[in-house]
């Protein structure tokens, strides 16, 4: 069955449409996160409708290079008109951005009821860009679409250290003589350019968790940006395969969204898994501690009483330092038996057990550090 | 063409400058002149305007009026001879980097376009995390490392640009005594070998061990020279007002 999906004509299309999407967006999206720019996807993927509407005007067809043209240009300007409010206002950057966002998406609902209004075969087809209808992509799409893929990635290995101090310390970056605000620029460029690549496919309303969730699954797993952003593209056209794979084997689940869930899932186990940034990570390690805490605690104890009694082996009875330390002292008695520090000695029917420390248990126990 | 030097003299030469932020004037006329070969410290309360001085300095914020030179010339035409170690707090240092990574990219500006960092750029950046005792957390993610060893790799950035001036922007905020100590002594060294250092401060009490020259700033210029004639009871009230009580040290 798989094979046959994986013949299939259509479903090839799909799926290395998908994957160009998710290589861009993860990684452009990886820089994205890191600079806190995820709402400026978010505005500038919905600002891309009014774009198509004014693309499709104006070619007077539904043309993929001028609705993508029109798109990345309308977003570019919406783009351009938040951080122009935020930064000669006192309005913050996120409330700019969320004007912005409804603004254009509303003017971009209008046009596209007036395009429809107007009636005609050709102008069917256009509401698809909402969410996207990843079947209606041909073979010539993918062309288009691998060009400005290459371009993208392109970009990014041109500027990479330019983008890399940008992103962590644009104030030292202005300071070296980086030209910052053309690095910025060209960042918000290659973020319209992987979100036009999702239009089709995902559409402007689910597009941004294309930038997002790969980028933030990566950060999860990695201690440097190269592997980070290796990863979020690695991860994006994970999710991109996927979703188009399964919605082909399940018939009628739409494409874009199956995308988004599977990413989003691999956000998911990432941070539910990943090896130190993980929550499961996390919770172990703060057992670990707690445990080499509490058993520390019960050797100290055992050693006080060892010492009050003057006899280094002295049976110390459990209830006594159950008393000191709680519940959980029979469970961290039996790790510092299994480690060799604490040994069970033979104690009186009737009392309960009796521990003293072993030799490696009193080195311990004196060990300050 | 680099234009003719003016006051050539100075490592750092400030003149008439004004900077405001919504009408308000930040800094108003300021007149700095500080030769080179000290260390110098940029002292005053706060809201005083001591960060946006360094930072119209190196071009960061824009001034309403005057101007700067560096040994004479203008910043964009010097930049390679001047360092900067920004506050701590103006990253995320959970970015996913190595102390390396952070070092070497001091030296991004000066790799030409396309280049990327390689052997002897890593090397350089090695040595300079040596400078700050830090060689051991070379691999280090820097969300791992304790506030004063962020500084420090901060610090390592600056001296791997080999400047002749370095300007810091409060290098003790938030770092232990000991950490304190290593950072003066490896300016020291620095102004030993005939660097300058400006430095914001913001601990009076140090001032006359750690500091051979002082500008005292309270939106205007109070008070400028080497410290010994510089931080006098008089200049500290007018620079801190009526806060000046606290200060001991100064007869």
């Amino acid at each position: 069955m798989i094979l046959a999906l994986a013949a299939d004509y259509t479903v090839q299309t799909v799926a290395m449409g998908a994957a160009l999407l998710g290589l861009v967006s993860g990684t452009v999206g990886a820089f994205a996160v890191l600079r806190g720019q995820s709402l400026l996807g978010a505005a500038l993927s919905h600002a891309t409708l009014p774009g198509i509407c004014a693309g499709f005007l104006i070619a007077g067809g539904r043309h993929l290079e001028s609705l993508f043209a029109g798109a990345f240009v309308s977003g570019l300007i919406a783009a351009g008109v938040a951080v122009a409010i935020a930064g000669r206002s006192r309005i913050k950057t996120d409330a700019a951005l969320g004007l912005v966002l409804g603004l254009s998406f509303a003017l971009g609902v209008v046009l596209l009821t007036h395009i429809q209004a107007r009636g005609g075969a050709a102008q069917a087809g256009l509401e698809s860009f909402l969410f996207g209808q990843a079947a209606a992509m041909l073979r010539g799409d993918l062309a288009v679409m691998a060009v400005l893929a290459a371009v993208a990635l392109g970009l990014v290995a041109a500027f990479w250290k330019e983008l890399t101090l940008v992103t962590f310390d644009p104030g030292f970056a202005r300071v070296q003589g980086l030209p910052v605000a053309a690095v910025e620029l060209g960042l918000t460029a290659l973020i319209a350019l992987a979100i036009v690549l999702g239009l089709q496919m995902v559409g402007v309303v689910l597009v941004t968790a294309m930038l997002i969730a790969p980028a933030a699954a990566a950060r999860q797993w990695v201690r440097r940006l190269g592997p980070m952003v290796a990863l979020s593209a690695l991860f994006g056209v994970a999710a991109g395969v996927f979703g188009a794979v399964l919605s082909a084997a399940a018939r009628g689940l739409a494409t874009g969204p199956l995308i988004v869930l599977a990413a989003t899932a691999i956000f998911a186990a990432s941070i539910l898994f990943a090896p130190e940034r993980g929550l499961a990570a996390r919770w172990l390690r703060r057992r670990a501690e707690r445990r080499r805490v509490a058993g520390r605690r019960v050797l100290r104890s055992m050693q006080a009483l060892a010492k009050e009694h003057g006899d280094p082996a002295y049976p110390a009875e459990r209830g006594m330092i159950e008393a000191l330390h709680g519940p959980g002292t029979r469970a961290a008695l039996a790790r510092l038996e299994a480690q060799g520090l604490v040994r069970p000695v033979p104690h009186r029917p009737g009392s309960t057990p009796h521990w003293a420390l072993t030799e490696a248990g009193r080195v311990q126990a004196e060990d300050r550090a | 063409m680099p234009e003719p030097l003016h006051e050539p003299q100075f490592a750092l030469h400030v003149e008439d400058l004004t900077v405001s932020y919504r009408d308000r004037p930040v800094l108003w006329d300021i007149d700095i002149d500080i030769p080179p070969g000290v260390m110098a410290a940029i002292v005053g309360p706060n809201g005083a305007g001591k960060s946006t001085l360094i930072k119209s300095v190196l071009g960061l914020v824009r001034p309403v009026a005057g101007h700067v030179r560096i040994f004479g010339r203008h910043y964009r035409d010097i930049r390679r001879r001047v360092a900067y170690v920004p506050q701590r707090s103006s990253v995320d240092w959970d970015f996913p980097a190595t102390a390396l990574d952070v070092v070497t990219m001091g030296l991004y500006g000066r790799l030409g376009w396309f280049r990327l960092p390689g052997r002897a750029e890593r090397t350089r950046a090695m040595a300079a995390l040596e400078q700050v005792a830090m060689q051991d957390y070379a691999a280090r993610q820097i969300s791992e490392l304790s506030g004063g060893q962020q500084q420090r790799v901060f610090i390592a950035r600056a001296l791997v640009q080999e400047a002749d001036l370095y300007f810091l922007d409060e290098p003790m905020a938030g770092v232990d005594a000991v950490t304190e100590q290593a950072i003066v002594e490896l300016l020291h060294g620095l102004r030993d070998a005939g660097k300058t250092v400006v430095m914001v401060h913001h601990d009076l009490q140090t001032v006359q061990r750690y500091f051979d020259w002082l500008v005292m700033l309270n939106v205007r210029v109070i008070g400028q020279g080497p410290v010994a004639e510089t931080y006098t009871p008089g200049n500290l009230r007018r620079t801190y007002g009526g806060q000046v009580a606290l200060l001991g040290g100064a007869e």
